[in-house]
């Protein structure tokens, strides 16, 4: 479990990317932070692996504050996974993959047998693992990036838009994948967005942000589209524009799902 | 009788390519005024330069020490170092050293922060220390680079250490030059610089492949000069 206590954050510069936020993300589910650019969710995500320290409050992992342990230690018990995958050009797929278990102290033999496996996990072709990153796709790149967080076994994976630099069919695909390793793995995903249909689509509990940290509604997406809290998180959500309005319509004996704007986008069954 | 054909005269001489005052020997000493060089300034400028290119400080002061440096004509600085030093290598080595480590300053902390921020970021976030960043991931990345400061610290180095021969004592290519100079003797003259052309070319090569070498897996990937 991760718990942040009424944590604030004050960069350098006076910005106050995150004023008071306080949540607790259970074990073994997915939270998703999503809001626009400015409402602080990267800068939340980064604070449980000290990426970020916060100015005020405190992060507790299993009740145990981050800030008294070790950084280096505590990002490598930790998967991470970034947007463009941020791979080490210099370094083939295997090794990049290996990278942290190497860091952990795995011996080399090992570290390359477990990463291996952990590429076929994500569904990437071993033949690529000699290959460098600049050869692979984006999509190809971001599965890397998924096995490198995942090579560990870590019980916290922290992924901080991962699927927003793909096209959308590959974005499609990654969303699926991921949705299948965590129904396999279980992990207490923390996943940032901009995306409110990836959130949805992903989230077991969503946080909807404003600017500067504020929680506009966390719950599941069920709990926020059926009692969106405000205007702010109606229309976030969309619940103010056509294509979330649904109405059925009789045609010919099969009822068809129809959006405000006439369009149909599905079959009641 | 021309220079031309005197010069080719002298480079045919089977007396010019034996003893002390012979070719080998002469390329030899500048070949270990170039080396000696070479090391010194890059115990200074190394981790001088990698420090600042790490860590972000001290840029503005390098840029203008760097700058402040290149700007330094050697001849003085070597003639001033004699003062000091008395005559004899050690001031045209001080001369030189201080030539070479602006390159390879320059090399060292531009070549770190043509590095992709994400990719040192990321591997901060996987968990790797500070010093790991720097030898395994900004070095390795940084290292065409790098080269590039020592291709050009050791070209200058190369060329100019024939002023070494300027005071008595030293050795070195530059002895064809100053000597020859001195008693007009204008076909020694252009060997000698004919030679330190060559070698100029031959070591500037080997630079050459060693940056090929430090690209082989990165193509396009991070420009190849300072």
């Amino acid at each position: 479990m991760i718990e942040y206590r009424s944590i604030g954050k004050t960069f350098a510069d006076g910005t106050e990317a995150v004023g008071d936020f306080s949540l607790m993300l259970p074990s073994r589910t997915t939270t998703v932070l999503v809001g626009s650019s400015g409402c602080g969710k990267t800068t939340l995500l980064r604070m449980v692996n000290r990426m970020v320290d916060p100015t005020r409050g405190q992060v507790l992992i299993d009740d145990v504050d981050v800030a008294t342990r070790n950084k280096v230690q505590l990002r490598r018990s930790i998967g991470y996974v970034m947007q463009h995958a941020g791979l080490l050009p210099h370094r083939k797929v295997i090794d990049n993959v290996a990278t942290v278990l190497r860091l952990n102290g795995v011996d080399r033999k090992e570290a390359r047998d477990r990463s291996y496996a952990v590429l076929e996990t994500v569904g990437l072709d071993t033949s690529l693992a000699t290959k460098y990153p600049s050869q692979l796709s984006g999509g190809q790149q971001q599965r890397v990036g998924v096995a490198r967080g995942l090579v560990t076994d870590p019980n916290i994976l922290l992924m901080d838009e991962p699927f927003g630099a793909v096209d959308p069919i590959v974005r499609d695909e990654l969303q699926r994948e991921l949705l299948r390793l965590q129904a396999e793995l279980d992990k207490t995903i923390v996943f940032v967005t901009h995306d409110i249909d990836e959130a949805f689509l992903l989230g077991d509990q969503v946080v909807i942000l404003r600017q500067g940290g504020v929680v506009a509604q966390v719950g599941t997406p069920k709990e926020i589209i059926a009692s969106p809290a405000d205007d702010f998180v109606r229309s976030f959500v969309g619940l103010d524009k056509g294509h979330r309005r649904l109405h059925v319509e009789e045609r010919d004996g099969t009822r068809i799902v129809v959006d405000a704007t006439g369009k149909a986008t599905g079959v009641l069954e | 009788m021309s220079v031309v054909t005197g010069t080719i005269d002298w480079l045919s001489d089977g007396a010019h390519w034996s003893g002390e005052d012979g070719v080998p020997n002469r390329l030899l000493e500048h070949l270990g005024y170039t080396a000696l060089t070479i090391t010194i300034a890059a115990a200074v400028a190394m981790p001088l330069g990698l420090w600042i290119g790490h860590t972000g400080r001290l840029r503005g002061l390098a840029v203008v020490t760097a700058g402040a440096l290149r700007a330094l004509p050697t001849l003085g600085v070597l003639t001033y170092a004699s003062l000091f030093t008395g005559i004899g290598i050690r001031a045209a080595i001080f001369a030189l050293v201080l030539l070479a480590v602006p390159p390879l300053l320059a090399g060292a902390y531009s070549g770190l922060e043509a590095v992709d921020r994400q990719t040192i970021d990321a591997a901060r976030a996987v968990g790797m220390t500070e010093w790991q960043i720097l030898t395994k991931v900004e070095v390795p990345l940084a290292l065409p680079l790098i080269i590039g400061g020592f291709r050009s610290a050791t070209l200058q180095v190369v060329a100019t250490a024939t002023v070494a021969a300027y005071i008595p004592g030293p050795g070195g290519l530059g002895r064809y030059l100053i000597d020859g100079l001195a008693i007009s003797d204008y076909p020694q003259v252009v060997a000698g610089s004919v030679v330190v052309i060559v070698l100029a070319l031959v070591l500037d090569g080997l630079f050459v492949l060693l940056q090929r070498l430090a690209l082989r897996h990165r193509p396009a990937l991070v420009p190849t000069s300072v």
